[in-house]
């Protein structure tokens, strides 16, 4: 079966149309959604609704820091962050509202765990940054694989037969074998907002049969995403970083 | 992770394949001939020595393989049937090559200097393949090359290999240097695994040792014994057999260079002068009777800063860097505008690469029936005037010597002559111009569409300036170019 998986979607209609439609093409089965649907683009609405509809059909979707800050205004966030759920509430329905409110930190699914920070302490929104953060949210699972997002950079960890994590960028497009007799952390790159230097929207594809992984790349209308920020009034720079994936 | 002891003896089955019998047992793995029915030829299985608390190397290596070798393609590495989960049984089953490796040769060293040369194209060749895979070996050894019927090399055992697009398990796992320590290049020992150039230094380990019947580092595989390449280049090879050919010399030791940028910044520029011996600029390396005095030696013992390397980009980027560009040159009278802008168009290539290479051809067109008419005296001169001829061609482009070859080639059929050289010297570019000249193209047809439609590589087929009176009338071919495809001349 093949997976496809989006993290930090962040309100960017053109990144997601653009991702769904590539991994629709690749023959995706089954979504997972990472979380942070919402949060600095300028799309909240046709996304959160767009995630319904797939988790309606049998995706599966965690909740991410931004998305518990639509209702939760006690959220830690940055000010630009701050700035667009204030907006972003408003833009939501109360259905909409809901359904972020009660969507899951985590998921389990086969050997597979799904969160959208790391898995040690979900709701403490933690970044894996580094091989002592994988490591700490390797140990809290027992899942063979681990799926991720929150720090919008691709990084894949994985533990050895004496417990040595070894870190790795992955290259876009090249399937990873995720050997079975390791345990593995995937962090995805994010749909809407990428910050690892490439302005192409960042997902991944997991084929379950082959045991690989690939992370992919979606170009997208960068510009028309960026114009929509500006016209609603939104911080500008969340609309310049777009254009250089930072 | 729960490891199943394996329980391999002859007679078992795993999964469908039959254990016949044992046919090596190394440190790190033991080599199995199995069948299958419904495989026709001879199989090997590969199965690690895991032992409850052995080395976890032998685990980590193992796993590397398993994810490298079902990525890898061709000739040059041995075909995968398939492979054995861990969680079950640990195995790698592939194709069994015929013959043995290069290590049952070393009783007959040292050999020719011609055959070395012969083994060392070939070993180049397949190196250079790997590493358009993406691949730095970092265990290149007479016992882990071997050598299909057809010739071509086969590099075995990727345990200690590096992938440029998958995870390097190796890399975090253990702190210290893994290779074979007579072939393990300076880079290496410091922990860096994915310079390609450390591949050519073992190759030059191998073709010193193989030419000389001496290990130009010795054996010593104590860290003190290995750490002393880092700074004490190895003792010319000249010096120890007095007829060592100056053009080996300077291959092998320009192979051993400690800096890696030194080196050749490809296995097919080190392929590409291996076949062509009369063509290689000797340096001051070619000449050297002692090592280097002790001032060079200390200077690099004790301020290794400044010769640290940078972190090099990844392997595609290399290897893209260092093309080998091939052009052919028409020199016959009335083609100087065309051979001006063949000239331009070399250049803007050469300008940004400046590893590039640039190969300059000339083919020599032998009558259908006077194919011996060269072996006389006038086809001999007429040779060496083409040669003299092409590097003026190629003198205002004013390349470093050992950037530059000429070479005049033989043929009936200039179109296949061309191919073929680009085929055998693994060309990257061909750059050829288009000949004007309507009726000579119909009598002799095209060389440039045919090269464009058959060529292994990138061509580009250049045609002079435009001058007013060419432009008022389009010929049809202009028509094709425009649209892009290839120009019938």
């Amino acid at each position: 079966m093949l997976i496809a998986l989006f993290a930090d979607i962040h309100a960017n209609r053109q990144a997601f149309a653009a991702c769904l439609a590539r991994a629709r093409e690749r023959g995706a089965a089954r979504i997972v959604l990472l979380g942070d649907y919402v949060g600095y683009g300028a799309d909240p609405d046709w996304t959160v609704t767009t995630v319904m509809d797939l988790v309606g059909r049998g995706a599966l979707a965690v909740r991410g820091n931004h998305d518990n800050a639509v209702s939760e205004p006690g959220e830690t966030l940055n000010i630009e962050a701050k700035i667009v759920i204030e907006w972003t509430r408003n833009e939501l329905g109360a259905a909409e509202r809901r359904f972020l409110k009660e969507l899951p930190m985590t998921l389990n699914d086969d050997d597979r765990f799904y969160v959208h920070s790391e898995a040690s302490k979900p709701s403490g929104w933690r970044y894996v940054n580094s091989v002592a953060d994988a490591a700490r949210s390797i140990e809290a699972t027992s899942a063979r694989i681990t799926f991720c997002g929150h720090n919008h950079r691709p990084q894949l960890y994985t533990v050895g037969p004496r417990g040595s994590i070894t870190a790795f960028t992955p290259v876009s497009g090249s399937a990873i074998p995720l050997l079975p007799g390791r345990r593995w952390l995937a962090v995805l790159g994010s749909v809407g907002q990428p910050r690892d230097g490439n302005p192409s929207a960042s997902y991944a594809m997991l084929d379950t049969d082959r045991h690989e992984l690939t992370y992919c790349r979606a170009p997208y209308d960068v510009e028309e995403a960026a114009d929509r920020i500006r016209k609603k009034g939104l911080p500008v720079w969340l609309a310049d970083r777009l254009a250089i994936g930072q | 992770m729960k490891m199943v002891k394996p329980s391999l003896e002859s007679g078992a089955i795993i999964d469908g394949f039959r254990i016949e019998e044992c046919v090596h047992k190394g440190g790190m793995a033991t080599l199995w001939r199995v069948s299958r029915p419904d495989a026709p030829r001879p199989l090997l299985m590969k199965v690690p020595n895991i032992a409850e608390g052995g080395d976890p190397a032998t685990i980590v290596s193992f796993e590397m393989e398993q994810m490298i070798l079902p990525r890898l393609s061709g000739v040059h590495v041995p075909k995968i049937v398939a492979v054995g989960d861990f969680a079950e049984q640990p195995y790698i089953v592939m194709e069994g090559l015929p013959g043995k490796s290069l290590f049952h040769r070393l009783a007959e060293l040292p050999l020719s200097y011609a055959e070395v040369a012969g083994i060392g194209v070939k070993i180049a060749v397949a190196l250079d393949d790997l590493h358009r895979q993406h691949v730095v070996h970092l265990d290149v050894k007479p016992s882990n090359i071997m050598f299909r019927s057809t010739g071509e090399a086969v590099l075995l055992d990727f345990g200690l290999s590096h992938h440029d697009q998958l995870p390097d398990l190796m890399q975090e796992e253990y702190r210290v240097p893994f290779g074979t320590a007579p072939y393990m290049s300076p880079e290496q020992l410091l922990g860096i695994r994915n310079d390609r150039r450390s591949d050519l230094f073992a190759l030059g380990v191998l073709l010193y040792f193989f030419s000389t019947k001496m290990r130009p580092f010795g054996e010593s595989e104590s860290m003190s014994g290995m750490r002393r390449r880092l700074w004490r280049d190895p003792v010319p090879p000249r010096r120890l057999r007095p007829d060592y050919p100056a053009w080996l010399q300077e291959i092998v030791l320009r192979c051993l260079e400690i800096e890696p940028a030194w080196r050749y910044p490809t296995a097919s520029q080190l392929a590409f002068d291996l076949s062509h011996p009369d063509q290689i600029k000797l340096t001051k390396r070619s000449e050297r009777q002692q090592r280097d005095p002790l001032t060079t030696v200390l200077r690099r013992r004790f301020n290794k800063e400044i010769t640290r390397s940078i972190v090099e980009p990844a392997l595609a980027t290399q290897i893209a860097s260092a093309p080998i560009v091939a052009v052919a040159v028409d020199l016959m009278e009335g083609s100087v505008s065309l051979n001006d802008e063949l000239r331009t168009a070399a250049a803007r290539i050469l300008a940004t690469l400046p590893s590039a290479r640039l190969a300059c051809l000339n083919v020599l067109k032998l009558g259908r029936v006077t194919l011996d008419s060269t072996l006389d005296e006038q086809g001999r001169s007429k040779q060496i005037d083409r040669l003299v001829a092409l590097r003026h061609w190629a003198e205002p482009l004013k390349l470093e010597q050992h950037r530059l070859t000429a070479h005049v080639l033989e043929a009936v059929d200039p179109a296949n002559a061309i191919l073929e050289f680009a085929r055998a010297n693994r060309i990257d570019h061909i750059l050829l111009g288009a000949r004007q000249n309507s009726l000579l193209r119909s009598l002799l047809g095209s060389v440039s569409a045919k090269v464009a439609a058959e060529a292994p590589c990138t061509v580009t087929v250049v045609r002079p300036a435009r001058s007013a009176e060419v432009g008022s009338e389009s010929s049809p071919d202009e028509a094709a170019a425009a649209s892009g495809q290839a120009p019938s001349e």
